[in-house]
């Protein structure tokens, strides 16, 4: 079914409250006058809120087509609503008590983020490649400016600075990639798009445009070889804005590399996984060494990090590559299992960063260092990262296991073992680099003495990302429903 | 009475874990509540094991039939990928499930002298318990592998926090190179679970009695090299627990750095989780693979046995010649689990146990002397004999019995392991039995440098064990003599289901 304009604004209310609200910011932004005010942050989380809950009360039915077709509304399009509307709650949460971003804590900050988000719920269900290509956008520009939101912070010009070319390289691959594909097909409809392909299109040039798209996306999710912005970025940005870009956008890099691969180029009769868009290239193996490549490449960089932040930007790499595993095959069961680990490394990498925000309130400082003794000087932060790093370790009985579980099981399923193997590895490696900061925090004596204290609220906070940690490595039955029927709708 | 008969084994689980967190919630610095805590909460289940001890029925099997375990609690836990909660015992787990109540109680009992961070010392051993109860009694492999996965944590943290001068490095590396070995599991795990069909649901399944009923295996799963690869990933990540040469480098470091109550849980209970992994998951379910690998793991153990006893030999500290000596008694279980005999089987699972009580008495003895002399360095005592007479008693009795003298039960083991291996493989006993004169060269030659000979003027004050550590040390030395003596109890609880599992094994062609 696909809906005229103003039929589809009721079927767009999430979208539109993050619009209003970041309307409502930019008025309050002029009546501000650069003062900073809680009431920003309030009317950011207000909106957000909002906007999650019409997006969890979406009807979420058969697919619907909006606005003749430019964004289509799905389960699948929901779940990633629900995920990044999280995510970015999460996130101005996480900003409101951080001291590095006090003195500049204004309106503006809240109306970049809610930009980003609003790019992120259009990217999730765009189905038009010109949509595709706007959503990118409008998820990118205000990273680029969150990412150099300390404007006299050299780290932060330079994160900023480098996000920018990387990304317009990026995006210029991508749209080379989208007008080839334009050119074969006559249309910009994904799904007209597929339907044109797999009639039979000329190999070369898709297997090419297929390339290039995956150009445009793997630099979103940040996967080798295109990952090179991302410490880089990750470290300099303001650590509530790391968090969020680690998460928020690359979730939603994730919804549209799996829209548009399984529309594009995977046809239903197939959906056992055999990629049919040419037989001289394997993309399977391709993507595969892809995955491999990111998951290794990321843990390897993050072993000799000493910035926290920086090393769990380089993790992050590694986590998208993990997460690739459940791509290999373009699988149902392999993006449910996406689905399922964006959701538990949501509440895992979001908690650790959270915790890096407390830490560094207190001490000015990300170097591993500086959490030495943070065991007994901030006993329930210290207790709740370690959780978190085990967690994205993947060691039960923490809701990281399940969700690499999911991924491992997928590509044994249908034996790529190689694959599962270096992953398996990998979690080795990984174990190395997260022990550190747990051996630092707890086996090590504090550098700095006194206590660090935690405040209530971010008690509560802490507790709201541990328990489901916790309590969806042990029950995650719901979870994989909820992942499942949103794969159904995008599969049948 | 009937809800703990039939939740029995739930309830030895998670009694210690429940402990642990009532422990959690109160405030820090009120030790001896604390203590008093966890030493009720690790009492509970020996009580248990007592109940469980008089219930079990040990004319039947068990092993591959679901209908003769005992105990069994089967629930669905995850239904989407069909993991379940199955529990249950056979001859198999109960002689460990009994063996880590009892050496988990000692332990609590034998911290009683830790002194810094005393709460999270307890909650991490009540957590570590529930760990190694866990993994004795699930009969579904997710389940067997969250509670093998959930022991590292503690005992992380437990070596790392607790432990001597170099116990991050030690924590480490035993972290890493157990965690090497269980993603190995984990992947033979899921390669399991898609080539296997429960025969009722059609489904896959987690269900370990399943997996060894070899028409649940499909075609490719069936293919011989694929089955020596998965056999091989599971044996590596067992016999890294073990530790088998050539993965028994983390062993003496952990040992030497932990503090005495946990290298007592590690050797007494720890190390038998791999033989134990091999008994209940590796054979039963690839019963060809294992005959064919018969000869490799019988000259394994045989390199551990020799190779563990002329390491104990060469050192001079008291803990890590111990630790040492562990690697070569644990030879003795693989040599006699490789025989493929009944009298092998259960010489080896006596071993498992006898070894749990020997070993566990050995490093308490060790953390007595270190207590008071703060070195271990077997060349800096000399003459304690006269000083120490008592500690001297029991040092003495554990050292008889660790190197298999007649009357202790490690003599019972030892001997029917080369009895159920000798007509097998003539030639690597005859080597592993030179292993027993090592082993009783260097215990004799350790007790003359520390108790014999002229006295070190040092410790002449040196002060006599106490009452605490008695309470400890005797239980274990009385069950190592009694059963030395008449092993019947231990033999009868195990030798059915054994004696089923060398059936299993050699069934198959």
């Amino acid at each position: 079914m696909v809906l005229g304009n103003l039929a589809s604004l009721v079927y767009f209310l999430p979208e539109l409250a993050v619009t209003a609200t970041i309307l409502l910011l930019v008025v309050l932004h002029v009546v501000l006058k650069n003062r900073r005010s809680p009431a920003a942050a309030l009317l950011a989380l207000l909106g957000t809120g909002t906007a999650l809950l019409f997006a969890w009360m979406t009807p979420s039915g058969a697919g619907m087509g909006l606005f003749e077709g430019m964004v289509l509304l799905d389960g699948f399009a929901v779940f990633f609503k629900v995920l990044t509307a999280l995510a970015t709650a999460i996130v101005i949460f996480m900003s409101i008590d951080c001291a590095e971003l006090a003195e500049r804590t204004q309106a503006e900050y809240y109306i970049f983020l809610l930009s980003v988000l609003l790019g992120m719920f259009l990217l999730s269900s765009a189905s038009d490649i010109v949509m595709v290509y706007l959503a990118l956008e409008l998820v990118s520009i205000p990273s680029y400016l969150l990412a150099g939101y300390f404007k006299g912070k050299g780290s932060s010009t330079e994160a900023s600075m480098k996000y920018v070319v990387y990304g317009a390289t990026a995006s210029g691959v991508m749209i080379y990639g989208f007008s080839l594909l334009y050119g074969m097909t006559g249309s910009t409809q994904i799904s007209e798009i597929g339907r044109v392909l797999a009639m039979g299109a000329a190999p070369l040039p898709a297997s090419l445009a297929a390339g290039m798209v995956t150009v445009g996306f793997g630099y979103k999710i940040a996967a080798v070889p295109f990952h090179m912005w991302s410490p880089d970025v990750y470290e300099g940005a303001p650590t509530p804005v790391t968090a969020f870009l680690s998460v928020g956008p690359k979730a939603a890099g994730f919804a549209v590399l799996v829209r548009f691969f399984y529309t594009v180029f995977a046809s239903p009769e197939d959906a056992g996984g055999i990629w049919k868009l040419s037989s001289s290239v394997d993309w399977t193996f391709l993507f595969a060494v892809l995955s491999a490549m990111t998951m290794t490449v990321g843990n390897l960089l993050a072993v000799n990090q000493k910035n926290v932040k920086r090393l769990l930007a380089y993790s992050s790499i590694a986590h998208a590559g993990y997460m690739l595993m459940g791509f290999v095959l373009l699988t149902a069961v392999g993006l449910q299992a996406i689905l399922f680990y964006l959701v538990v490394y949501l509440f895992m990498n979001l908690g650790a960063f959270y915790v890096v925000v407390l830490v560094a309130n207190g001490c000015r400082s990300e170097d591993i260092s500086d959490f030495s003794g943070l065991g007994s000087r901030a006993p329930v932060a210290a207790v709740s990262l370690a959780i978190f790093l085990f967690a994205l370790t993947g060691i039960p009985p923490f809701s990281g296991f399940i969700g690499k579980v999911y991924l491992f099981a997928e590509v044994i399923h249908r034996g790529v073992y190689w694959l599962a193997l270096v992953a398996a590895l990998n979690s080795v490696v990984s174990l190395y680099y997260y022990a550190r900061i747990v051996k630092v925090m707890f086996l090590e004596d504090p550098t700095q003495s006194g206590e660090l204290p935690v405040a209530f609220v971010p008690r509560v906070m802490l507790g709201i990302l541990v328990v489901p940690t916790l309590l969806l490595g042990i029950y995650w039955e719901p979870v994989i429903r909820v992942a499942e029927a949103s794969v159904r709708i995008l599969t049948n | 009475m009937d809800f703990i008969n039939s939740h029995i084994l739930t309830l030895m689980t998670f009694l210690p874990v429940a402990g642990g967190a009532i422990i959690l919630m109160m405030p820090s610095g009120r030790d001896n509540p604390i203590k008093t805590i966890a030493a009720v909460a690790s009492f509970l289940p020996v009580l248990l094991a007592v109940q469980l001890w008089f219930l079990y029925d040990r004319t039947v099997a068990g092993v591959n039939v679901a209908s003769q375990f005992q105990f069994v609690e089967h629930y669905t836990w995850i239904p989407s990928i069909n993991v379940e909660y199955f529990m249950g015992a056979d001859g198999i787990s109960m002689p460990m499930i009994m063996l880590t109540t009892i050496v988990s109680f000692l332990a609590v009992v034998g911290s009683w002298g830790i002194e810094k961070q005393i709460k999270g010392y307890m909650t991490l051993i009540l957590l570590l318990e529930t760990g190694m109860m866990g993994v004795f009694a699930s009969l579904d492999f997710f389940l067997f592998y969250v509670f093998w996965e959930v022991m590292l944590l503690p005992m992380y943290f437990l070596i790392g926090i607790w432990g001597g001068p170099r116990r991050e490095y030690a924590a480490i590396k035993f972290f890493l190179y157990t965690l090497l070995g269980s993603v190995l599991m984990l992947l033979v795990m899921l390669a399991l679970y898609f080539n296997t069909t429960n025969p009722e649901t059609g489904g896959h399944t987690f269900n370990m009695l399943h997996y060894m009923q070899q028409a649940t295996h499909n075609a490719w799963l069936k293919g011989f090299d694929i089955r020596i690869l998965m056999f091989l990933g599971l044996f590596i990540g067992f016999a890294i627990k073990v530790p088998l040469f050539p993965f028994h480098t983390w062993l003496p470091d952990a040992h030497v750095e932990a503090p005495t109550a946990i290298s007592v849980i590690l050797a007494g209970i720890l190390l038998k989780m791999g033989t134990y992994g091999l008994m209940r998951i590796s054979f039963p379910i690839f019963p060809d693979v294992t005959k064919w690998f018969v000869i490799p793991m019988a000259v394994l153990g045989a390199i551990n046995i020799v190779y563990g006893a002329l390491c104990a030999m060469a050192q001079s500290d008291l803990k890590k010649l111990v630790a040492y000596s562990s690697i070569s008694h644990m030879g003795f279980c693989l040599l006699g689990m490789a025989a493929l005999t009944p009298a092998g089987m259960i010489g080896a699972a006596f071993q498992m146990f006898s070894h749990g009580m020997i070993t566990s008495m050995l490093f308490f003895l060790v953390g007595v002397i270190y207590d008071r002399a703060h070195h271990r360095d077997i060349d800096g005592f000399g003459g304690l004999g006269a000083v120490v007479p008592v500690y001297t008693f029991f040092i003495t009795v554990a050292f008889f019995a660790s190197l298999g003298l007649p009357g202790f039960s490690g003599f019972i083991a030892e001997a029917m392991v080369f009895l159920g291996s000798f007509g097998v493989f003539r030639t690597i006993v005859m080597i592993s039995a030179s292993g027993i004169i090592i082993v009783a060269a260097f215990h004799l030659w350790a007790l003359q440098r520390i108790f014999l000979g002229p006295l070190n003027p040092k410790y002449a004050q040196l002060e006599e064990i106490n009452a605490r550590e008695i309470f400890c040390l005797a239980p274990l030395a009385l069950m190592t003599l009694f059963l030395g003596v008449y092993p019947m109890p231990v033999l009868n609880l195990m030798s059915a289901s054994l004696n089923h599992l060398v059936d299993v094994v050699k069934m198959v062609i």
